[in-house]
C-alpha cells in the first residue's frame, strides 16, 4: 500500500514536471522569436538551445510516465487516453523547436513593417499552447475547469488564424520577390502551427473529459 | 450419503459463485483495476464469512415457506431449481437463483400437500420487486454524493485511481459478505430441516451448529465457483456488457451490497424492532437485479433515463413470475419421479413442531434442544400409535418411559438433566393430542 502511494506521488510529480517543461518551453519559444524579430541573435540562439533542452526533457519524462503507467497498471480505463494526451501535447514543443530551428537555418528576412504582426502571431499562438497546458492540468486535478481553458484554446487558435491570414495578405501585397514572399508565408504558417496542434489536443481533451466524468 | 444429496445444492452454490461474483468484482477485474487472483481470494473468503455468520435470517424465511423434511426431497428441490435456471437461461430470460429456489419449495409444498404460507410468499415476492428500486435509490443518492465530492476534492486523477482501487476492494469484500449472507439460503437452505449434522463444540471457541456447518459447506461451494469459473464472466461484465467507470462501478457494487445486506442482516432487524421501527423481511434476493436497479438509478441521475432499456426491465419483471412457476412445475414432476421411480423418500413422516421455552439465549443451544425435542416427540407418537393399535395395557407413564428410552438410545445421549423437561414436554403433548 505504501509502495503504491509512493508510486502515485512520484508519477504525479513527473506529470507536473512534464507539463512545466512544455509550458516553460512555450515561454522560451516566444522570447526566442521576439529576440529574432529584434535582431538579438545571440539571445535567440541561446533560447533555441533551451527549447531543445525542454523538448528532450519532456520526451524523457513522457517515456518514464508511460512505462510507469503500464508496468503498474495504473488508471487502466484512462491510460490510453492519458498517454495519447501526453504524446499529442509533446507535438507542440516539437513544433516550437522545429520552428526555431527553421529560423536559425533559413534566417528569414522579415521586413521591419511586418515585425509587429509576427510578434502578435507569436504571442497569440503561444497563448493557445499555454491555455492548453492549463487545460491538461485541470484535466488531472479539477475537471470542471477544463472547459474554461479549452474554450480559450479555441479562441486563441482562431485569433492566431486571423493574424496569420492578415500577415500573409500583407506579405503577398508587398513588393518583394515571390521566393521571399513564399518563405515568409511558410515561416508564418509554422509559427501558427502551434495553435493548430493545441486545437487538436483540445478536441481530444474535451472527449477525454466527458469520459472521465463519472 | 449426505454429500451426495447435498451435491445439487453445491452445484447451485458453484454456479452462484461463477455468475454472481461478477456482480461484485466484475468491473474491477474487467477494467484491470484489481487482479482476478486478488478478487477471487477476497470474494471467496468474505462469501464464506458472510454465509456462516449472517446466513441464518434468509434461511429461516425459506424454512417458513416450506420445510423440506427429507434429504431426498431437498436434493430434488435444489436440482429442480438448477434445472429451471438452465431452462430460463436457454430461453434467454433473466433468471435468479432466489426465484428458482422459492418456486421449487412451493413445488415441494404442492407435492407434499403442505399449505404454502401466502403471507410469507407475498413478503418474498414483494421484496424481489422492491429490491431493485431500493438499489436504484441508494445508487442515485451515492452517485450524486460521490460526484459532488469528486468535483470538490480536486484530487489528482492518479490519487482518485488509487482511492477507487482501495474502495473497490473494501466495497467488494462487503459485497461478497452480503452475497454470502443473503444467498446462502438458496444453496443449502432447503437442506436445513433434514440435515443430519450435529453441533460441534470447540472448547474455548464455541459451538458450531449443524446449520452453520451447512452454511460453511455451501459457502465453500460458492468460493469454488468464484475461483474456477467466474473469471470469464467478470471480464465480460467488466469490459463489454455495460461500460462503467470504476467509480460508477464502485457505487453500483455499494448499492447492491447494501441491499443484499439489508435483506439478510438479523442484527439490523433486531436494531429496528428494538427502536420501534418495522422489521425488514430477511429474504434471499437476486444480486444481478439489485445491480441492474443500481445501474438504472445512476442512469436516471445522469441522463434522465434516456438510455434505459425498458424491454430488459420488462423481462426482469416477467422473471419474477415465470421463474417460480417453472421451478415449481419442474420440482413437482421431479419429486414424483424421485419418489415413484427411484424409490427415494422425498417427504419424511410428520413430526410435531413444538414451541419450547428455554432459559438459554444461546441460539446454537436452542437449536440443539429443538432438534432433540422434535425427535423425542416423534418417538412418543410412535409408542402412542402402538398403544392405540391394540396394546392397551400400556399406561401413559410407560409410553412416556418407552419414548424416552427410544430417544436416549437413538441420540446416544447421557444428559439426565433433560429428563424432567422431557417428561413434562411429552405429557404436554399427550394432553394436547387427546384434548
Amino acid at each position: 500500500m505504501a509502495l503504491m502511494q509512493n508510486l502515485t506521488k512520484l508519477l504525479i510529480s513527473r506529470i507536473d514536471e512534464y507539463l512545466d517543461a512544455i509550458s516553460e518551453g512555450m515561454i522560451v519559444f516566444q522570447q526566442g522569436l521576439l529576440d529574432y524579430l529584434e535582431n538579438r541573435m545571440t539571445d535567440f540562439e541561446e533560447r533555441m538551445a533551451m527549447v531543445g533542452q525542454y523538448e528532450s526533457r519532456a520526451d524523457k519524462l513522457r517515456r518514464e510516465i508511460e512505462n510507469q503507467l503500464y508496468s503498474h497498471s495504473l488508471i487502466p480505463e484512462m491510460r490510453g487516453d492519458v498517454l495519447g494526451l501526453l504524446e499529442h501535447l509533446d507535438n507542440i514543443i516539437d513544433v516550437a523547436k522545429e520552428t526555431l530551428t527553421q529560423f536559425s537555418i533559413e534566417v528569414p528576412d522579415i521586413p521591419m513593417e511586418l515585425c509587429a504582426d509576427f510578434s502578435d502571431l507569436t504571442v497569440s499562438t503561444v497563448q493557445a499552447g499555454e491555455e492548453l497546458v492549463s487545460a491538461v492540468r485541470a484535466f488531472f486535478r479539477e475537471l470542471s475547469r477544463v472547459k474554461d481553458h479549452v474554450h480559450k484554446v479555441y479562441f486563441f487558435e482562431k485569433e492566431t488564424d486571423r493574424i496569420a491570414s492578415n500577415l500573409k495578405m500583407k506579405i503577398f501585397r508587398r513588393d518583394m520577390d515571390l521566393s521571399r514572399k513564399k518563405h515568409l508565408r511558410d515561416v508564418a504558417t509554422n509559427v501558427a502551427k502551434i495553435s493548430d496542434e493545441a486545437e487538436n489536443v483540445a478536441d481530444r481533451l474535451s472527449i477525454y473529459t466527458i469520459k472521465r466524468t463519472i | 450419503m449426505l454429500l451426495f444429496f447435498l451435491s445439487s445444492g453445491l452445484f447451485l452454490g458453484w454456479s452462484l459463485g461463477a455468475n454472481d461474483a461478477a456482480n461484485v468484482f466484475g468491473t474491477a477485474v474487467g477494467s484491470r483495476m484489481i487482479r482476478f487472483k486478488t478478487a477471487a481470494i477476497i470474494c471467496g473468503v468474505f462469501v464464506i464469512i458472510g454465509a456462516v455468520i449472517g446466513g441464518n435470517g434468509t434461511s429461516e424465511t425459506l424454512g417458513k415457506l416450506g420445510a423440506i423434511s427429507a434429504l431426498g426431497g431437498a436434493f430434488t428441490v435444489a436440482l429442480s431449481a438448477a434445472l429451471s435456471i438452465f431452462v430460463m437461461v436457454r430461453l434467454k430470460l433473466p433468471v435468479s437463483t432466489s426465484q428458482a429456489i422459492v418456486g421449487a419449495i412451493i413445488g415441494w409444498n404442492f407435492f407434499a400437500n403442505n399449505p404454502t404460507d401466502t403471507s410469507i410468499l407475498i413478503k418474498i415476492v414483494g421484496t424481489w420487486v422492491v429490491c431493485p428500486i431500493i438499489a436504484g435509490i441508494i445508487a442515485a443518492i451515492l452517485f450524486i454524493l460521490v460526484r459532488f465530492l469528486v468535483n470538490r476534492s480536486r484530487l489528482h486523477l492518479l490519487q482518485q485511481d488509487q482511492l477507487t482501487r482501495y474502495g473497490l476492494i473494501i466495497v467488494g469484500a462487503f459485497g461478497a459478505y452480503s452475497l454470502g449472507a443473503n444467498n446462502i439460503a438458496n444453496v443449502v437452505g432447503v437442506f436445513i430441516p433434514s440435515s443430519p449434522l450435529h453441533s460441534l463444540v470447540f472448547p474455548l471457541i464455541g459451538t458450531f451448529s449443524g446449520k452453520q456447518q451447512l452454511f460453511l459447506i455451501g459457502g465453500i461451494s460458492i468460493a469454488i465457483g468464484v475461483a474456477t469459473y467466474s473469471r470469464g464472466v467478470m471480464e465480460t461484465v467488466g469490459s463489454s456488457v455495460v461500460k462503467l467507470s470504476p467509480l460508477a462501478a464502485l457505487i453500483v457494487v455499494m448499492a447492491e451490497a447494501t441491499v443484499l445486506f439489508i435483506f439478510a442482516s438479523q442484527g439490523l432487524n433486531t436494531f429496528l424492532t428494538a427502536n420501534g421501527l418495522p422489521p425488514i423481511p430477511l429474504v434471499p434476493i437476486s444480486s444481478s437485479q439489485a445491480a441492474i436497479g443500481a445501474l438504472v438509478g445512476i442512469g436516471l441521475v445522469r441522463g434522465g433515463g434516456k438510455g434505459i432499456c425498458y424491454s430488459l426491465l420488462g423481462k426482469i419483471s416477467l422473471g419474477w413470475i415465470a421463474t417460480p412457476i417453472l421451478a415449481s412445475i419442474i420440482t413437482f414432476i421431479a419429486l414424483f419421479f424421485m419418489q415413484n421411480v427411484f424409490n427415494q423418500t422425498v417427504i419424511a413422516p410428520k413430526t410435531e413442531t413444538i414451541q419450547i421455552q428455554s432459559h438459554t439465549t444461546e441460539p446454537m443451544e436452542m437449536d440443539r434442544q429443538i432438534q432433540n425435542k422434535k425427535i423425542s416427540v416423534f418417538y412418543f407418537h410412535e409408542n402412542l400409535h402402538q398403544a392405540v393399535q391394540g396394546n392397551y395395557s400400556l399406561s401413559m407413564g410407560q409410553i412416556v418411559t418407552n419414548s424416552f428410552n427410544h430417544f436416549m438410545h437413538v441420540k446416544r445421549l447421557d444428559e439426565k438433566a433433560l429428563y424432567p423437561g422431557l417428561i413434562g414436554l411429552l405429557k404436554g403433548c399427550c394432553v394436547g393430542d387427546t384434548g
